[in-house]
């Protein structure tokens, strides 16, 4: 199996198991592969159990992960209050940032202001057996789970601006159209649900930050089928959007109307043999189906009050918090992919109170989720991952940071990392990441490896390249994080 | 294994330039001939090119795969291949090799050969190793269509062409399609919407060939052509309502989504709709309508965000453009070459860079700071409909006529002219007697009375002037403030910018016999111009002369300016209290500037007073120019002098007042009309940018060559027309030039696909070496000649693929086809797919009644669920449905928010179009399923729809039940059908029969109102069915 998964999107499928063997066997001249076929197979005949497969049969390496939990604070975390600890920052508080450090490069706001220093906010400290260095905004991750995080403190990226920043961090492109990482991994791998979408995506909104918007391009397919999209779930108004049946129609009425829909399309199948009509039943059926598990999904009455506790959050208050306890839930139902936005992090001006403040709406929720995986057995095989789409500038930006690229931190816990661990570093001022750099791509490749996945063999045909999530720059795994 | 080699059809590039030179080959299905372009570039281009291919950066072994002489050896040197010899071969041996570390590909790129793919090679390097220059690139052939047996097929030169490769592939055509199949399937593929029930049974009644063509004749002429047909455009060029980065802002654009609509309705041909989209401004006197298409050229993405660094962006909009224009037109990826050389294909870094400078005309921005408020992005123009310009022409001419009266002298107005100016004030100028400047400048008295400030420039000054006393009757002073040649600006401050700031203004009377000076109260300060910008501290909101005598008690720096009006003359007037003694004696005036920003000083004033009856305005002074006509004598004007004179006497007459309201009316309204007109982006030209070669598409990188236009060298360019600059003009020529294949190949391909379901070709977005070898290449290239040949006739191509045999066929797949052609690569039958997006939503909306069938407008916001947006920002906002006609348009029209694009065409698949879209894909998801189930709009199409059965459908259920199936399915009703919807027809009626609050819950979804008459119960079980028809297979699929 040493041949990339290429697909052609707009195939029609294959109307039979043999005409598909058939295409198979006289695709000489094309992209023919295994892998090919099985995705058509899926589009083709989606009630089969193949359905849930994904496209990479088998997969390339033994899997250590099998879903991502990614918690994303959305407008640019600054690493130097938080996780990376910089003392000779705090020293040259208000003198001027040596010209050796910015000359040439890339700033956004501050262009052409004087360029200070400004000292870490918040004072570091040691935590836990392995003594990682984590400021005091955050007591809960701190105390309880700075054992189970592998920090990396030598990201880097290659947009300053959030809206290309996130499509970077999100589909390895700042140029729009590409898939991002969920609908990668759930064409990739497939889904192990049938009752909830394969990738599910919440956003919080926090207080403290510019809320700075998020496009649903951070989520979109790209050029993969739509049925590989994250899909929203959302704390108010329709959970997902349509899911809620018309007013005056009931469940059962519901069910009479695509029970009928259902004859009525096998009626059209049995005259016309069209494979497609299939798809569209078993489509209609899932569509049922979420509208019972959705809403149950997001009804957390039932959990213990010890859990509820644990998370700390009112249901239905759209908290990050909440949606941690969601994403728990979305984690033991199946989901592949699912993604946390808080959009609270953009810190231009007062950091001092205010990231304190975003870290306060992002602290217990995200320690808890992590408690409550381990203490399931689920963070084993769950990458958690904790970052923003860059970092924040050591220079001040009157009493708060600006947008920065050249280094920030990420922090991953569970599905093989090492906990305990921390890699890489910035420079003594925190501008830029100097040792062990680790590209965005880098990040990518590394959790795919941990997925069972080798990222130069996962491409899709687009626009007559092998488009890949990690870019036609090399991308290197990262295994000193790996367990 | 079996490989399909001999495919006689799949001559390949055939060297004839003209229709008759060449007959195709007689098929020869024996002979295993491989051909370079359809069998082996293909393996070359996805194996080996990348490193050993265009990209000299990643050439490994200095070896080429890609040309001729890498693959059979320049003259004297050997190549990678010994024609006739595989064995003395070194591809060969390479690719055969067991040994890790010689076998090609290696191991580690992961992509090796198979053995039919190895075997493959062996045979052509066998059969003489011939090359073929990469197809797409090569002229477009016109091939004579081959002769076929069948009399029916044998009519229409595609289907010669389609035939002779169905029964090459040992296949056999399909029958026609059943006549109302047929008149559905040209009804969307033709308008996007479904027949009318009339025409359905015109046409099943009579389906002679006459009848088709006229059915298809019709449906061209049908205004809903040119919207079918923008669906497709508008994804090419990336057409949307928001600007996409960042705060996803608004951006007004849609009369270019309506020229495109008019454009294809009128047939404009494809070489002027380009050249009009990519250098309408550089036509000769633009029309307006060019000018709207030339905003193609700025449909791109754009950023208002403050961080935002404009040289970034730049690069960014103009590099997205290359994208763009090589997507849309060429069906080419020029894109990789922003950071390298292509791998596949010989485009290199530096025809990109040329490509984009054709673009650094376009005045743009990095940064629209601001626009996020104003909404004005760059340089947009207002486009009025035809019944906005009628409104203009009219108001126009009103304005015209009123105007006319009010300048037309008569001797009634000159004779209350006279009375006019004998009653007017006269103003004594006060001359000085003594002059003092507190801070050093120089005061000079000038003949007219005024004095002129020069010499030092101080911060802050007060002037002191003695002047003798006017007569007592005196009831105002006047301040001029006057321009002067000396001043900065002209003056009349001697400010940088021309401003002054009298900050107060104090008047004694030195009395003759010596006594106290005595302070005089001036009272009621009025200005012709008042300052109001750079006023939000001012206490007074603007620069207001009442702060030159408040006895600074806002604070001494405060007081009368006129910046807006610098260069112009301007007067304060101040009234003298009454009872205040004046005479015998002199007037001691100071006027003080204190104003810390610096320079605030009077340039040139001049002082006067007037004995003429209170009140004493300022607002009464005649303008300047016309005071200095009066100051000369009656006689003594010259006759230019008069005629100003009497026609500002016009414009203030009393006489002439009901004709001046009536002008300030049509003004009103005038400007109302504006701005109720539509603006919309347009292209401006302006001096060339530097364009430089970004290594590794780094923006930041200065150190790469400085490039000008150039068409790209491996598709022959056209020679340079002189050493003038090449313009978007010359490539807008270029691109429909005769001379490049590309363009009209793309286009025809894609054309292909809405009639069929998929290119002859089938990667739309890239005909280079990873793209695929077409199916019908002689066929493609035909009607890629005929579409130029015909002047790129669009209607004319259309109808030419319509008419055909093969268009015609049924798209039920027998079980062989199915079996031995899956794909119908073969065309031995038609397509069956699922409706684009839009078409999904109008197909709804016709078949329920609710269409509102009006062609172009702004664009349109039905129901969408509530806090959609709420993760927008700068500024937050929430979709507001539109009302009326506007929840009912044609999905077109659907306001297009590039982030949150509405969910409804979001889940079948319409793309943000934020880059170029040459192919949507198709899927089939649950979320498509609950917005056919659950959307309010599709909720509120089914109670239309029900409503019309009720009203129109027949008397019992049975009739209600096929009148629907007609109606959304174009054909009779099944008995098994019928009997399911009547089973929940009766379920329903029961359960809504009981649960009357259900039944006022469903009927009160959408804004279409429940007619009185109808039994609402009953309404609502009828619901469920039409629910039902509008979520079935059927309804949304084209077959």
């Amino acid at each position: 199996m040493h041949n990339p998964i290429s697909i052609a999107t707009s195939l029609p499928p294959l109307p039979s198991p043999i005409a598909r063997r058939t295409f198979l066997r006289r695709s000489g001249v094309s992209v023919g592969s295994m892998a090919l076929g099985s995705l058509l197979a899926r589009d083709a005949r989606a009630q089969d159990a193949s359905d849930l497969k994904g496209v990479i049969q088998p997969l390339h390496f033994a899997p250590r992960a099998k879903r991502v939990i990614w918690l994303y604070m959305a407008g640019g975390m600054s690493h130097l209050d938080t996780f990376d600890h910089k003392p000779k920052l705090a020293e040259l508080d208000g003198q001027p940032m040596p010209e050796s450090f910015t000359k040439g490069q890339q700033i956004a706001q501050l262009q052409g202001a004087k360029l200070n220093c400004f000292a870490p906010q918040h004072p570091f400290q040691q935590w836990g057996a392995s003594g990682q260095e984590i400021s005091a905004i955050w007591p809960e991750l701190a105390s309880r789970c700075a054992d189970d995080m592998c920090i990396v403190r030598s990201l880097f990226t290659e947009a300053i601006n959030h809206d290309p920043a996130h499509t970077f961090m999100n589909t390895g492109s700042m140029i729009s159209g590409r898939p991002a990482m969920g609908s990668w991994l759930l064409y990739g791998l497939g889904a192990d649900t049938q009752e909830l979408p394969g990738f599910v995506v919440m956003v919080s909104t926090g207080n403290y930050g510019q809320k700075q918007p998020i496009a649903a391009r951070q989520w979109h397919s790209g050029f993969l089928p739509s049925r590989f999209q994250g899909v929203e779930f959302r704390s108010t108004g329709d959970p997902v959007l349509y899911v809620r049946r018309p007013g005056g129609v009931d469940e059962g009425r519901q069910r009479d109307v695509v029970e009928a829909v259902a004859a009525l399309n096998r009626l059209e199948e049995a005259e016309t043999a069209d494979p497609e009509i299939a798809t569209r039943i078993s489509q209609y059926e899932m569509a049922f189906r979420m509208q019972t598990s959705v809403p149950e999904l997001m009804d957390v009455r039932n959990e213990p009050q010890h859990i509820l506790d644990l998370y700390g959050s009112q249901p239905g208050d759209g908290s990050f918090a909440s949606n941690c306890l969601l994403a728990r839930r979305l984690a033991e139902r199946g989901v592949r992919f699912i993604q946390l936005y808080h959009r609270d992090w953009d810190h231009h001006g007062a950091i001092k109170d205010h990231i304190a403040g975003s870290a306060a709406e992002v602290d217990r929720g995200a320690a808890a989720l992590i408690t409550d995986l381990k203490q399931r057995g689920m963070l084993d095989d769950t990458i958690v991952v904790f970052g923003s789409e860059f970092g924040r500038t050591p220079m001040a930006q009157g009493n708060g940071r600006d947008h920065h690229l050249a280094g920030f931190t990420m922090w991953l816990a569970g599905g093989g990392f090492k906990p305990g661990f921390n890699y890489g570093a910035t420079d003594e001022l925190g501008y830029h990441a100097v040792e062990n750099r680790v590209s965005v791509h880098d990040l990518h490749a590394t959790m795919l490896h941990q997925l069972g996945i080798d990222h130069m063999k996962f491409s899709v045909k687009f626009q007559g390249l092998d488009s890949r999530l990690t870019g036609v720059e090399p991308a290197r795994i990262v295994t000193d994080l790996l367990v | 294994m079996t490989l399909r080699l001999s495919r006689a059809i799949g001559l390949g590039i055939l060297a004839a330039l003209s229709t008759s030179a060449l007959a195709a080959e007689a098929p020869d299905a024996g002979r295993s001939q491989v051909e370079f372009n359809r069998d082996i570039r293909p393996l070359l281009s996805d194996r080996c090119f990348a490193c050993h291919g265009p990209d000299k950066n990643t050439r490994e072994a200095d070896l080429r795969l890609d040309t001729e002489d890498g693959l059979r050896g320049e003259a004297g040197e050997g190549g990678a291949v010994t024609p006739g010899r595989p064995d003395d071969s070194e591809l060969i041996r390479r690719i055969e090799s067991d040994d890790p570390d010689e076998r090609m590909p290696p191991p580690a790129f992961g992509k090796d050969l198979t053995p039919e793919e190895r075997g493959l090679l062996r045979r052509w390097v066998e059969q003489g190793a011939e090359w073929q220059g990469h197809w797409a690139f090569q002229p477009i052939q016109r091939a004579r269509p081959p002769e076929v047996s069948d009399a029916d097929w044998s009519r229409h030169p595609i289907d010669r062409f389609v035939l002779a490769a169905i029964e090459q592939e040992g296949l056999r055509p399909s029958q026609l399609a059943d006549p109302r199949t047929l008149v559905r399937r040209l009804s969307f593929d033709l308008t996007g919407l479904p027949p009318a029930p009339d025409v359905v049974e015109r046409f099943a009644s009579d389906p002679s060939e006459a009848a088709y063509e006229r059915l298809v004749d019709e449906l061209l002429a049908s205004p809903h052509y040119g919207e079918r047909m923008a669906m497709w455009w508008l994804d090419l060029v990336r057409y949307a309502d928001s600007v996409g980065y960042h705060g996803d802002q608004y951006v007004s654009v849609s009369p270019y989504r309506d020229y495109v609509i008019r454009a294809f309705n009128r047939n404009m041909p494809f070489d002027e709709f380009t050249i009009e989209q990519l250098a309408g401004d550089l036509l000769p006197e633009p029309t307006l309508e060019q000018r709207v298409a030339s905003g193609y050229n700025r449909l791109g993405m754009m950023s208002a965000e403050g961080g935002v660094q404009p040289k970034e962006y730049l690069s960014k909009y103009i590099a997205e453009r290359v994208r763009n224009v090589s997507g849309a037109w060429l069906g080419v990826t020029l894109g990789c070459c922003e950071c390298h050389d292509h791998k596949f294909d010989p485009f290199t870094a530096k025809d990109f860079y040329q490509f984009e400078a054709f673009f650094a005309d376009i005045q743009e921005q990095g940064l629209y700071g601001g626009s996020d408020v104003t909404g004005r992005w760059g340089t947009m123009l207002p486009v009025p409909t035809a019944e906005q310009s009628r409104q203009q022409r009219e108001l126009n001419e009103q304005m015209a006529a009123v105007q006319a009266l009010l300048e037309t002298p008569t001797e009634a107005l000159a004779r209350e002219q006279v009375a006019w100016e004998s009653g007017l004030r006269e103003w004594a100028v006060l001359r000085p007697e003594a002059l003092e400047s507190s801070g050093g400048a120089t005061l000079t008295l000038l003949e007219d009375g005024s004095i002129l400030a020069s010499g030092d420039s101080p911060a802050t000054d007060t002037y002191t002037l003695v002047v003798s006393a006017p007569s007592a009757a005196a009831t105002a002073l006047r301040l001029e403030a006057l321009p002067d040649d000396s001043l900065p600006q002209k003056g009349p401050g001697r400010a940088g910018n021309g401003n002054f700031v009298l900050s107060e203004l104090e008047v004694d009377w030195l009395p003759a016999d010596g006594g106290e000076p005595q302070r005089i109260a001036l009272e009621n300060a009025t200005a012709t111009y008042e300052q109001t910008g750079a006023a939000d501290a001012n206490p007074y909101k603007k620069w207001a002369v009442a702060a030159a005598i408040d006895g600074d008690a806002q604070g001494p720096t405060w007081g009368w300016a006129v910046m807006e009006q610098v260069g112009r003359p301007n007067s304060a007037i101040f009234e003298i209290a009454a009872g205040t003694p004046l005479e015998p004696g002199q007037l001691r005036i100071v006027l003080k500037q204190n104003l810390d920003n610096p320079q605030h000083t009077l340039g040139r004033f001049r002082l006067s007073t007037t004995s003429a009856a209170k009140p004493v305005r300022a607002g009464d002074l005649p303008p300047a120019d016309i005071e200095a006509i009066l100051r000369v004598a009656g006689e003594a004007r010259t006759e230019a002098q008069r005629n100003q004179l009497a026609a500002h006497y016009r414009s203030i007459a009393p006489s002439l007042l009901p004709q001046r309201q009536e002008l300030a009316r049509l003004e009103a309204r005038k400007k109302a009309l504006d701005a109720a007109i539509t603006l919309t982006v347009v292209t401006e030209r302006t001096e060339p940018r530097m364009i430089r070669v970004l290594k590794r598409g780094n923006w930041m990188d200065e150190t790469g060559d400085v490039v000008e236009p150039a068409i790209p060298e491996w598709l022959g360019a056209d020679p340079v027309p002189g050493d003038r600059r090449l313009t978007r003009l010359d490539l807008a020529q270029w691109i429909v030039s005769p001379r490049n294949p590309l363009t009209a190949r793309a286009t025809v391909n894609r054309l292909w696909k809405l009639l069929f379901g998929a290119g002859l070709s089938p990667k739309l977005d890239d005909l280079g070496a990873q793209g695929e070898w077409p199916s019908h290449p002689e066929l493609l290239d035909a009607l890629a000649a005929e579409f130029m040949d015909s002047g790129w006739d669009f209607k004319r191509l259309m109808k030419r693929i319509v008419m055909s045999r093969a268009y015609r066929q049924s798209s039920l797949a027998a079980a062989e086809q199915s079996e031995a052609d899956p794909y119908n690569r073969w065309l031995s039958r038609q397509g069956r797919w699922r409706l684009e997006a839009e078409m999904v939503r109008d197909n709804a909306l016709q078949v329920s009644g609710l269409m509102a069938p009006m062609v172009g407008g702004k664009s349109v916001h039905p129901y969408q669920p509530r806090g959609y947006w709420s993760y927008l920002n700068f500024p937050m906002r929430e979709w507001q449905n539109g009302q009326g006609n506007e929840l009912y348009r044609r999905g077109v029209y659907t306001h297009w928010q590039r982030q949150y694009l509405h969910p409804a065409l979001l889940a079948f698949d319409a793309p943000g179009r934020e880059e170029c879209t040459a192919d949507r894909p198709r899927s089939n998801t649950p979320l498509q399923a609950l917005v056919l189930l659950n959307d309010p709009s599709y909720v509120e199409a089914a109670r239309a729809f029900a409503q019309r059965a009720l009203e129109l459908g027949g008397d019992s259920d049975d009739a209600r039940l096929a009148w629907l199936i007609r109606e959304a399915l174009a054909r009779e009703p099944r008995p098994e059908e019928t009997a399911v919807l009547l089973d929940l027809l009766n379920r329903h009626r029961q359960e809504y029969g009981g649960d009357s609050a259900a039944v006022d819950a469903l009927l009160k979804i959408g804004d279409l109102p429940v007619p009185a008459a109808l039994h609402r119960a009953d309404l609502a079980a009828w619901i469920s069915v039409t629910r039902a028809i509008l979520n079935l297979h059927e309804t949304i699929t084209r077959n």
